[in-house]
């Protein structure tokens, strides 16, 4: 047995004299990661184990309890329910937000970016239009327009105000690898003009796609969240933003019913923060030099420190 | 085997700042021929052309004007003539950091040449690809090939850029600088491999360069470019040693030669080495 630790510590003690460079960009992966997972995790199988969370009941603002974890709303639903069911909800308005705008800013931006030609001018135009509407008044003008707003209402309006930065990225990321040598190369060994898009290029984009796409997973969360609190969101789907709508409305804060509405302010602040954490991470993969970055400012500080004593 | 004929090629960039137009004349007038088994190397400054030379040979860009011939007929422009010129006509670029696709496999980049040509199918192309490798001087076996570029060093990258411009099994080969971006260490490797590989397969080859030494030591005949220009084309040796034109002087004389080290001198002077009969006079350059 004692060789045995003896070997396992051996081995530790030589990974950590070459490893440590590497983990430290790391943390922020997993812990970001882990964030994000536990709160899809929870999204997922929670609402199965949860009451119902529209079922009303007669004791209303009560505060955390054995019976109702989180305690209930002021007509006695259950908040535990509904966090969990509104998790789900904003999650998925979420993802269908950025995969229509990770498609939507692919097309504009690679097609245009490679093709060139005046179909890179009206494609760059559209883009631009598009970047500058501003947003959230749209999305109040055309959710006060429509009388049904479902889920693939709202995530349509949200996706189509969300895609124009990250295709400008894109866009500008193709120009730069079209002209690469290993592009020239690829069209000399004759190569189709789509299949150097998707073999050649689309791999190089990669890490800027996933940035953008978890950039729009936050925004679109966050949006949704917005619009719902201003009583204009996804009618019949449980989100954050409803919960803290129907929170607003039923007076939570006057009350001091804080179990109503910290916990999905909780979760929308706490998601953001995790899928951040992924993008800085993402970002240091694509910038190798910022993986040095923190420990170079600290290395900094404790140098001025040393000076100033 | 197949004669390129380049007739008045002519490439003028629109270049726009602003609202302002302005020409940029890359190339003018340049007519040239590679024939099999002969190397012609292009020769100049930076920016004097000679990369767009080989971006018009490519057909990455279209010549302003002029005449691209294969075999005396005009070459194809697009779709299956295009696919066939391309079959005879292929490139190395100069830096083979940048012209293999940092996300591929080595394996990648040599399959779908031979692939796209026709030259293998999916069954066969492995063995051919580590031939390829072979006849470059690479390791030919499975774990090579499943390696990234990034793991390769840069004379390892130019062979295997060479390897893959081989795939097709062109007859004309252009090569724009070699061997420019490589460590002076494998150079000579790297050039030697090009010359084996042109007389084994009897190539037409364009040899781009701005070193007029390996110029003369690796073609028949030389072609000096001056600002879009080609202002003297003849026989490597004539060129070198009897110049016409006083820009070819100019270069000739931008050569470094270490005979004209004034230490360099005195000590061979010491050690009793013989001098050739043109340096023996500079000691009274002192």
């Amino acid at each position: 047995m004692t060789t045995i630790t003896e070997e396992s510590a051996q081995i530790d003690e030589t990974e950590k004299t070459t490893a440590p460079r590497r983990r430290r960009p790391a943390t922020t992966l997993v812990v970001g990661l882990g964030i994000v997972v536990a709160i899809v995790l929870f999204g997922l199988v929670a609402p199965f184990f949860t009451q119902d969370p529209l079922a009303v009941s007669n004791d209303g603002m009560q505060g955390p309890s054995a019976a109702h974890l989180l305690g209930t709303t002021q007509t006695g639903q259950d908040v535990l329910a509904q966090l969990a069911h509104a998790t789900r909800g904003s999650l998925m308005v979420g993802v269908i937000v950025a995969v229509l705008a990770l498609l939507l800013s692919a097309f504009f931006g690679i097609l245009g970016g490679y093709l060139g030609g005046w179909l890179d001018e009206v494609f760059s135009l559209f883009t631009n239009v598009v970047l500058i509407l501003p947003g959230l008044p749209l999305m109040i003008v055309i959710g006060s327009y429509v009388e049904q707003r479902g889920l693939l209402l709202i995530a349509f309006v949200l996706a189509i105000t969300s895609w124009a930065a990250s295709a400008r990225v894109l866009r500008s990321q193709t120009l730069s690898i079209r002209s690469r040598d290993y592009v020239h190369a690829a069209r000399i060994a004759g190569e189709k003009p789509w299949r150097i898009i998707s073999v050649e290029i689309l791999p190089n984009l990669l890490p800027v796609m996933s940035s953008g796409f978890v950039f729009a997973l936050i925004t679109a969360i966050l949006g949704e969240a917005g619009l719902s609190f201003i009583g204009l969101g996804v009618v019949g789907t449980q989100t954050w933003g409803s919960m803290l709508f129907y929170a607003q409305n039923g007076q939570a804060l006057t009350l001091g019913g804080w179990w109503w509405f910290v916990p999905p302010g909780f979760m929308i602040a706490v998601l953001g923060g995790g899928l951040s954490l992924i993008n800085f991470s993402i970002d240091a993969i694509i910038n190798p030099r910022l993986r040095n970055a923190p420990a170079n400012v600290r290395r900094v500080q404790k140098a001025e420190k040393e000076a100033g004593a | 085997m197949t004669t390129l004929t380049a007739t008045d090629l002519s490439k003028t960039y629109l270049l726009r700042s602003g609202l302002r137009f302005s020409r940029l004349q890359a190339v003018q007038e340049v007519s040239f021929e590679l024939s099999p088994g002969r190397t012609l190397a292009l020769v100049g400054q930076s920016g004097s052309g000679k990369s767009t030379i080989a971006k018009l040979l490519m057909q990455l860009e279209r010549p302003t004007s002029g005449t691209l011939l294969l075999d005396g007929a005009p070459i194809g422009r697009r779709g299956r003539a295009l696919a066939d010129y391309r079959h005879e006509v292929q490139m190395v670029f100069q830096d083979p950091f940048a012209s293999l696709n940092p996300y591929h496999s080595i394996g990648h980049h040599l399959l779908r040449p031979l692939l796209l040509h026709g030259r293998a199918t999916a069954r066969t192309a492995p063995g051919a690809a580590k031939e390829l490798l072979e006849r470059v001087n690479l390791p030919a076996d499975d774990a090579f090939m499943e390696r990234r570029p990034h793991e390769l060093s840069g004379g390892q990258r130019q062979r295997v850029a060479i390897a893959r411009a081989l795939a097709p099994g062109p007859s004309v080969l252009v090569a724009d600088e070699p061997v420019s971006m490589l460590d002076v260490s494998v150079r000579l490797g790297v050039l030697n491999l090009l010359a084996r590989l042109q007389q084994e397969e009897d190539l037409a080859m364009l040899y781009i360069t701005h070193d007029l030494a390996t110029a003369r030591h690796f073609s028949d005949e030389i072609m000096v470019m001056l600002r879009g220009r080609v202002i003297e084309h003849g026989p490597a040796d004539e060129v070198i040693l009897s110049p016409r034109e006083e820009f070819t002087r100019r270069l000739l004389a931008a050569a470094p030669e270490p005979a004209t080290n004034q230490r360099f001198l005195a000590e061979a002077q010491r050690r009793g080495v013989p001098m050739p009969d043109h340096l023996a006079h500079q000691e009274d350059l002192g």
